[in-house]
């Protein structure tokens, strides 16, 4: 036969189309197997099923090792949408104990819910009882594609202390961006020791790596479960609370609205720290957190404001020690050094009374008496010694820096969420109130007094309190003691020494046992314990006084400081002085001394009628 | 000589002519091809692979099977091919014809005949019957293709009497297959303009379908960007054929005016009515070739071209609706990427794409494929056997099967390039073009580049007349190809 050769060339053109071909083949194999992750990431969530295991939380002991918060199971209702089959939902609906169109509605939710997919585990259902558990546990082989996580809740021991405990929720979206640790569906550590050591107690979620074939039957563990890790679980926490003496000075201060903070001086750990109105914390625990959460929130009373750690009130007489130390420290005054009060202070048309004591007098009686016009002099004497310091508002600042030495104006850095700075002006905040150079000791002299702009939280005064028990310097107030195979974060180390000579502290400390002896607290004299105290009246413009108390015992040595504070309590001596010292006495002795008890009932029995919404003070 | 002695000195022809590279790449391919078959139905607990219950094991014996044949096939008379061509394809149109009334319904095919323990399926072996009466009618005294209309009827009724009964079996795939003969035709002279309008064709209803969805100046992106293509073909063809200056550069002048106009107006924020111009644009052009065509017969075929090109745009749609069944144009439309449909139609393609992707460069390693082990690839040991290679195999592996296919297709057009024969040439071309139709269909399919049709990967893909049938096709070849001295 003749060759064409003409057509002979055509078999390039039949080869260069297969050749093209085969080059567009690799070069799509190329594009899906070395290219584009996602092919990879596909074929694992086809295969692989990954089981979160979520691990117990950390417990929680208070400072005698008895247990507070401690774990409960609960179960969740899951599902992998895309292996749900149809099944019987009238069975289901039943066996749960829910009506259609609450099924209907949890279905809707889960699709319009954040992350959904449905080839990921999605909840159904939260917190299933423990009944409810059991009997759909039997019952699950005919629901294909449902499945029951166990999930961990809170449970508490003692009705008392959730403004320091705080509680776990639902992390939310914002959660989710913030930390790669959480997914969707997982707890996290609202307000408290919960919160804010959230890091520790929450330990290491662990996955279990099932596999899964096409049509959603679990063909085994994944290499056994080489790949598997385990979680680990949550250290526990050993607060410095005694959980006994914050029940009992949460039950002195039922009916009142107001806050407690008692200190071990000599660690800066806090023994009891109370804000009331309080809550019971198992509210927010379970299915009905979310109800509760919402009715305290709404609560006007403010259950959720922690007043010993948020709330901001004048500090009233209590602020005097801080004065007398300033005066010493700036050599203003000497311990001889005497004002006179003629039923309060009078300077160039200003008043600010006082009540019935002898006159003139030092430091020491003045603390004894809580003379106002003893500390106006001493202020004025300082704010307006331009010899001194130029001017006033030089002085003033002078004045300021060793307030903030002593804990005032900024957050003492507690290790718990939220705490509130308190509020110290500064000159430039009275140069813009008054004009610079048109305001001098006169214009401000209520600060002197912890009235005006002056305000501090209760734990700031309470820690002031411990300062003075120590004689000049304290630790960063605490209320975790230890962690579970841990050193504790280093802020609670070091001592902390604010700019007054230590031994000016001595006469102050002196002053206080004075108060208790013979003056306005008298209330807190303990049979067979030194006690050292100041009161406090802060006038305020929501109503009546508030009525506040800062002490401490035994004078030598002292084993614990105390603040109170309680809102429209009146006079110091009312609410604040038997509070605050039954709360020392029961926690140095262990019970109330029997010619106190009357007292104790009084504290226990009486109730503040507020008819003016709660204030909340914030800066 | 006596007998005996020619016999066995013919046997030794055979074997010190065979192509031996061939042979090595058939030999790797099956072997590869059982290895993944046995991987593609590992089911974890660990089964012999030899264990005749495995889909392994009875390939094995398939391909011990196919070894017999081909050994059988290289020892028959190389004559006997030609001599018998017509005979065989007749027997097989009868087989054809029968199968229907014979065979059990699976899967709504009925396509299968049970021979004791295996079943058949005759269609495979249509394929060697078909490319025998091709090689046979061409290899005809002074038989010259393009001589006659009858000539191509001759061929195309070789062709299409296969494929007919296979469509009433309801193996659309398997009678899609005999598409790739025209290569042959092609190769043996039909003009080369024919395949062009078969690819354009296809260019035209991938293009207008694929962007259907997005508009350029109110006309759809699809319709705007065949247009154009129009244009440029008409315009080269035009060049090509006429060869006088002044032509092209009176086309060049009006169309580049026509796109300087357009794309002024578009600058300006004019609104011109896009497809009339256009199409009015092309109109003047096609009547000014057509002009020039009574004195260049030749520039007919940009005009006809244009016209059909036209005319297929615009019916293409209805033609998409109308003549192809629903689950055909949803292949279609997940293959071009117009829509996912993951859980019905695309659900076999994508999670392909996904095995073949999660392989990565090296794979993840003999038996330790996750997708197909755990059956998220269907029909994995048949069709989708390239998802274990991709899988397990990764990059390297599936580059390598590409590579081994396109070696094997070139390796079979230059065998049939070196055929004194018109016979062994057509048939060798026969055998490349089914492996070319196969390779590009399955291979594309399981990457997600072609719609879905349910061919096998020759060599591969699990079952005997698959393997059977391409074997005797490809030793045939090899028999042809030894004895091509002789036959001289």
């Amino acid at each position: 036969m003749r060759k064409d050769y003409n057509l002979e060339k055509r078999k390039y053109v039949i080869g260069g189309f297969i050749i093209i071909i085969a080059l567009i083949f690799l070069g799509r194999l190329f594009d899906l197997q070395l290219n584009d992750a996602k092919y990879k990431r596909s074929a694992d969530s086809n295969a692989f099923l990954k089981k979160t295991v979520y691990p117990s939380r950390g417990l929680i002991y208070d400072r005698n090792g008895e247990l507070v918060v401690y774990n409960q199971p609960a179960y969740d209702v899951m599902l992998i949408p895309r292996d749900v089959q149809p099944f019987d939902t009238v069975d289901f609906c039943r066996t749960l104990n829910i009506t259609r169109e609450d099924l209907d509605r949890r279905f809707a939710d889960m699709r319009g819910s954040v992350g959904y997919s449905s080839y990921t585990p999605q909840r159904l259902i939260a917190q299933l009882s423990a009944q409810d558990y059991g009997r759909l546990q039997e019952k699950l082989y005919r629901f294909p594609g449902f499945f029951i996580q166990k999930r961990i809740l809170r449970q508490y021991n003692h009705a008392t202390a959730p403004n320091v405990l705080g509680n776990i929720r639902e992390v939310s979206q914002a959660d989710i961006d913030r930390d790669d640790y959480y997914a969707a569906g997982d707890y996290t550590g609202d307000l408290g020791v919960e919160k804010s050591y959230e890091r520790y107690l929450r330990g290491v979620k662990g996955v279990e790596i099932l596999i899964r074939d096409a049509r959603g039957r679990i063909q085994g563990r994944y290499e056994n479960g080489a790949h598997d890790v385990k979680p680990v679980s949550g250290r526990d926490l050993t607060l410095s609370l005694d959980i006994r003496l914050q029940e009992y000075a949460e039950s002195l201060m039922v009916g009142k609205r107001g806050a407690v903070v008692a200190i071990e001086p000599s660690t800066g750990e806090i023994l009891c720290m109370v804000s009331t109105p309080g809550y019971d914390p198992r509210l927010l625990v379970g299915r009905e957190r979310g109800k509760n959460y919402r009715a305290l929130v709404n609560d006007e009373t403010w259950p959720l404001f922690d007043r010993a750690l948020m709330g901001a009130y004048p500090p009233g007489s209590t602020f005097k020690p801080t004065q007398g130390l300033i005066l010493l420290e700036e050599g203003i005054i000497d311990l001889t050094t005497a004002y006179p009060c003629a039923h309060g202070y009078i300077s160039g048309g200003l008043r600010v009374g006082c009540h019935g004591h002898g006159s003139p007098l030092p430091l020491k009686p003045a603390l004894q008496t809580s003379c106002n016009a003893f500390f106006c002099w001493g202020f004025k004497a300082m704010i307006d010694r331009r010899s001194k310091y130029g001017s006033s508002a030089n002085a003033f600042e002078v004045w300021k820096k060793h307030l903030v030495s002593m804990g005032y104006g900024y957050r003492l850095g507690v290790d718990l969420p939220s705490e509130s700075r308190g509020f110290l002006p500064n000159d430039r905040f009275y140069n813009k109130f008054y004009g610079e150079g048109h305001w001098s000791a006169n214009t401000i002299i209520s600060v002197s007094i912890g009235q005006g702009e002056i305000l501090a939280t209760p734990l700031q005064i309470a820690n002031l309190s411990a300062t003075i028990a120590n004689r000049g310097h304290f630790r960063t107030p605490h209320v975790v003691k230890a962690i579970q195979d841990t050193v504790l974060p280093s802020a609670t180390d070091s001592l902390r020494y604010p700019t007054i000579d230590a031994r000016h502290y001595d006469a102050v400390a002196e002053g206080m046992r004075m108060a208790v002896t013979g003056g306005t607290c008298r209330r807190a004299a303990i049979p067979g314990i030194e006690v050292c105290g100041k009161t406090g009246t802060a006038q305020n413009p929501h109503g009546k006084d508030h009525s506040a108390f800062m002490g401490f015992a035994p004078y030598q040595d002292p084993k614990i400081a105390v603040a109170v504070y309680v809102e429209n309590g009146g006079w110091g001596a009312t609410y604040g002085v038997p509070i605050g010292s039954l709360v020392m006495e029961k926690y140095l002795t262990g019970s109330i001394d029997p010619s106190r008890k009357a007292m104790e009932t009084q504290m226990l029995n009486s109730t503040i009628v507020y008819n003016v919404p709660s204030s909340k003070k914030k800066q | 000589m006596c007998p005996q002695a020619r016999r066995s000195n013919e046997v030794a022809e055979t074997f010190r002519n065979l192509d031996w590279p061939t042979v090595a790449i058939y030999l790797v391919m099956v072997i590869a091809g059982m290895v993944s078959i046995y991987a593609a139905s590992y089911d974890f607990d660990e089964a012999s692979m030899f264990s005749y219950n495995e889909f392994s094991g009875k390939q094995l014996r398939w391909i011990g099977l196919s070894l017999v044949l081909g050994f059988v096939l290289l020892m028959v008379n190389a004559r006997m091919y030609e001599t018998y061509a017509y005979p065989v394809y007749v027997g097989l149109l009868v087989l054809l014809l029968i199968t229907p009334f014979v065979a059990h319904d699976i899967k709504g095919s009925r396509s299968w005949i049970s021979l004791g323990p295996m079943s058949l399926q005759p269609a495979e072996f249509a394929k060697f019957a078909t490319a025998l009466a091709l090689a046979k009618l061409f290899s005809g005294y002074h038989f010259v293709l393009n001589a006659s209309w009858k000539n191509y009827a001759r061929a195309l009724a070789i062709i299409f009497l296969p494929v007919l009964l296979i469509l009433a079996q309801n193996e659309t795939g398997s009678a899609l297959t005999f598409m790739a003969l025209f290569f042959v035709l092609y190769r043996e002279g039909m003009s080369g303009l024919i395949l062009f309008a078969a690819m354009f064709a296809v260019v035209i209803f991938v293009v207008s379908l694929k962007f259907a969805d997005t508009t350029v100046g109110g006309v759809p992106t699809g319709e705007f960007a065949v247009l154009v293509m129009v244009v440029l073909v008409s315009v080269v063809m035009a060049i090509l054929y006429s060869k006088r200056l002044q032509t092209v550069r009176n086309l060049l002048i009006w169309y580049g005016g026509l796109a300087l106009v357009l794309g002024c107006a578009g600058i300006a924020g004019l609104e011109l009515p896009l497809l009339p111009v256009m199409l009015g644009a092309i109109g003047v052009a096609t009547v000014y070739i057509s002009v020039l065509a009574f004195t260049r017969s030749k520039l007919w075929i940009p005009v006809c071209t244009t016209v059909l090109a036209i005319g297929f745009l615009f019916s293409v749609n209805v033609a998409f609706d109308k003549v192809l069944q629903p689950h055909q144009q949803m292949r279609i439309k997940v293959a071009l990427g117009i829509v996912e449909d993951l859980r019905g139609t695309g659900y076999n393609v994508n999670q392909s794409k996904i095995a073949i992707g999660s392989g990565g460069f090296a794979g993840k390693g003999f038996l330790n494929g996750t997708q197909t082990k755990l059956k998220y690839v269907p029909e994995q040991h048949t069709d989708f056997i390239f998802c274990t290679i991709g899988e397990e195999e990764g990059f390297v592996g599936s580059a390598i099967v590409t590579l081994l296919f396109l070696g094997l297709i070139l390796r079979v057009i230059a065998i049939g390039e070196r055929q004194p024969s018109t016979f062994s040439r057509v048939y060798a071309y026969c055998v490349a073009s089914y492996f070319i139709f196969h390779f590009c269909i399955n291979i594309g399919m399981v990457i997600g580049l072609c719609p879905v049709i349910g061919i096998p990967l020759p060599f591969f893909s699990y079952g005997g007349s698959s393997l059977w049938g391409f074997t005797i096709l490809l030793f045939v070849l090899l028999k042809l190809d030894a004895s091509r001295k002789a036959v001289l």
